[in-house]
């Protein structure tokens, strides 16, 4: 067993048990469904919506070479410097190289999970860089040198208390545990920071090939100072986060406000077509954008899966996933967590590793329901399982259905079985859960429920 | 070979098989993909009022759900009056604008030294101004919020930097819907969009602690906006 699915399991078992964790976790979503319903049912049609996003973002995906030539045509037209990055590591030495030819020595951060992908800030500390992270969620777990939770809410697992705790102990400035004292010790923290940066790093939610524009949805406005006060900027983005129209915005900013945060708008949504222009005062003088492949394009080539690229990282199917719920974000191990996580990881990092994420499922289908793109999500985590038993099928699995095969398809033998079992069943009822019990993993938290003697099929034959 | 080719590459022969339409699973495709399939987003989006009087009231309202302080008023007398009031009850020493229509008519009540951000300015004083005031290019009824741009609206870090925002705007630049705000920023700008547009919906928030609704995380923690 890899140390990824031993920890997985390690972790899940100690956080479904943790109550703590539970009610933290729980009072969150609970106040997260109840807005997002109501927003969602502000709109005359959701699911209208939903539909044409899940086009649009097609049409985007299924031409994203042309997109992306316009989209890069129209950036570099306007001054702004494009950069491509097949990997991770192209990218953190492209970024790098901008920082040592800047001679930067601090740079300010607005939430992007592309730069957690990359393992951004760890490349840039070591060369000796200053990162700071402005959003406050990212704020709070840098502090903790943790990565983000959730991709949208990056602390929501922990309480105002162990938060004011990590201010006082970190910052030395808490003075209380109310949410707005201890925002402003971050609003205090970051204001000179922006300032004094020598370069503002962000990330995007979506990228305009008709205007070639970069579009950043933020509810704190530190991605609008990020892009404001630095004089060097730099975007990392994915290539998928393409969209063919500017217009096509009108419809993806509510859509990714109520189905993010029940929101009927995030606060600020920006769109950036260059860097500062002839008559403009401010703003960056050099702008530079990094696409980044980092193996989308081998989950562009699994047609099948395709439409998980259509993902705009809203979390909605995170919020409701029992198993997100129950084991947690950093129990998955990855920076996706969640159900698109379990999709896209085993793509990105490789199927064998990571195709426990695909069993840890109750394949109920809430996120495929929740997702605003229409991403076929349960149904990408049963072919991820084919896939996985495909190219590496597991022997005692492969023998144990065959023989069922051969058990069941003849009723003399399942006759038998049966008889066995309602024998022997007495013996399990005496090693339940031991290392003894063949079914441990299941019975360990479980029981069996008592097979009766005789059969439906025995009852129906019998019955006057 | 470049890595823009590289990647160029991969996506060309990824494509080479097709995908199937979203909604089809396991069947044929329900139907073809229509040409720009959110250009009816209007009808789908949460409903606008036809009338001018209705646009505002949602527009009021929207802007209340969002702790936005909005006064539709009744002149430029009225908007003067709005804006001096603002600046007594919050004790405004030092305020920062930029030259426009309305900026200009409206600002010089407040008697205060204006740092003017459309053209070279010190960031650090306007970090030091208790308010920015700003015009838009359009209020937006279904959200309630502004749309602004760096030609438009002073630069980037006007609307952001102070910890009060104050929006001047015309009844004439109510629109109904997103939309309609998307469409008259393209007919505006289309060939030479400003180097930011921004759609300002209240102002800045964030529900990072126990997900509590906080109000200036970052950028302002007030937003009013003052229509005549």
């Amino acid at each position: 067993m890899s140390t990824f699915v031993s920890d997985f399991k390690a972790h899940a078992t100690e956080k479904a048990g943790d109550l703590r964790h539970r009610k933290v976790i729980s009072t969150a979503l609970r106040s997260y469904e109840v807005v997002r319903d109501k927003r969602k049912a502000a709109f005359q049609s959701w699911e209208s919506a939903r539909q044409a996003a899940a086009e649009t973002k097609w049409e985007a995906v299924n031409h994203l070479d042309t997109h992306l030539e316009s989209l890069v045509a129209k950036l570099e037209a306007r001054g702004t410097k494009v950069h491509w990055a097949s990997t991770g590591a192209q990218a953190r030495e492209i970024i790098a190289q901008i920082l040592r030819d800047k001679k930067a020595r601090c740079i300010i951060k607005s939430k992007a999970m592309t730069s957690e992908e990359i393992h951004l800030n760890d490349a840039l500390e070591k060369e000796g860089f200053t990162v700071v992270e402005s959003d406050l969620g990212e704020f709070i777990v840098q502090l903790r040198h943790e990565p983000p939770y959730h991709i949208v809410f990056p602390s929501m697992h922990l309480t105002r208390g162990e938060i004011k705790d990590l201010f006082q102990k970190e910052l030395g400035d808490a003075p209380s545990d109310s949410p707005e004292d201890l925002t402003m010790v971050a609003r205090r923290v970051m204001r000179q920071k922006y300032i004094t940066a020598d370069v503002g790093f962000t990330g995007g939610n979506f990228a305009i090939a008709e205007t070639g524009m970069i579009s950043i949805t933020e509810n704190e406005g530190n991605a609008r100072l990020t892009a404001a006060l630095p004089k060097t900027m730099v975007t990392l983005i994915g290539i998928e986060k393409v969209l063919p129209r500017f217009a096509d915005l009108a419809l993806f900013l509510p859509m990714l406000a109520t189905a993010g945060a029940g929101q009927p708008m995030t606060c600020y949504n920006t769109m950036y077509s260059g860097p500062r222009q002839p008559g403009e005062c401010d703003g960056p003088e050099e702008w530079h954008v990094v696409l980044l492949d980092n193996r989308r394009t081998e989950l562009l080539a699994d047609a099948e899966q395709r439409d998980a690229l259509h993902c705009i990282r809203c979390g909605a199917c995170l919020n409701v996933c029992p198993i997100f719920r129950n084991v947690g974000g950093h129990t998955y191990g990855t920076t996706y967590s969640g159900p698109v996580g379990a999709v896209i990881t085993p793509h990105l990092r490789g199927l064998q590793e990571w195709k426990h994420l695909s069993n840890a499922s109750s394949l109920c289908g809430a996120c495929t329901e929740a997702c605003p793109v229409k991403i076929d999500l349960h149904h990408h985590l049963l072919q991820n399982r084919r896939n996985a038993s495909a190219s590496q099928p597991a022997f005692f699995e492969k023998l144990a259905y065959q023989l069922f095969g051969i058990v069941a398809n003849e009723p003399a033998f399942w006759s038998l079985a049966k008889k066995i079992g309602w024998l022997t069943q007495p013996l399990q009822r005496a090693v339940k859960g031991s290392a003894l019990d063949p079914a441990k993993a299941w019975t360990k938290t479980r029981d069996l429920p008592p097979q009766p003697l005789e059969s439906f099929k025995d009852w129906w034959r019998n019955r006057k | 070979m470049s890595e823009r080719e590289n990647i160029l590459g991969r996506i060309r022969e990824a494509l080479k098989v097709p995908a199937p339409l979203p909604g089809s699973h396991g069947d044929a495709p329900i139907h073809a993909a229509t040409a720009a399939p959110a250009s009816h987003a209007r009808e789908w989006l949460p409903a606008v009022g036809a009338s001018s009087a209705e646009q505002f009231a949602l527009f009021a309202k929207n802007a209340a759900d969002l702790k936005a302080d909005f006064q539709l008023l009744a002149s430029a007398a009225e908007m003067r009056a709005a804006l001096a009031a603002l600046r007594d009850r919050e004790g405004w020493q030092r305020v920062a604008t930029h030259s426009g229509g309305l900026t200009d008519a409206i600002c010089p009540v407040l008697s205060l030294p204006l740092l003017r951000t459309d053209r070279p300015y010190d960031v650090q004083e306007l970090e030091q101004c208790d308010a920015g005031i700003s015009e838009c290019d359009a209020l937006i009824a279904q959200t309630g919020g502004v749309a602004v741009t760096s030609r438009s609206a002073g630069g980037r870090a006007l609307s952001v930097l102070p910890p009060h925002h104050v929006v001047l705007a015309r009844r004439e630049q109510l629109v109904a819907d997103l939309p309609a705000a998307f469409a008259l920023l393209q007919q505006k700008y289309a060939g030479n969009y400003p180097s930011m547009i921004s759609f300002i919906t209240g102002p800045s928030r964030t529900g990072d602690i126990e997900r509590i609704l906080v109000l200036g995380a970052h950028g302002p923690k007030r937003l009013t906006i003052l229509c005549f």
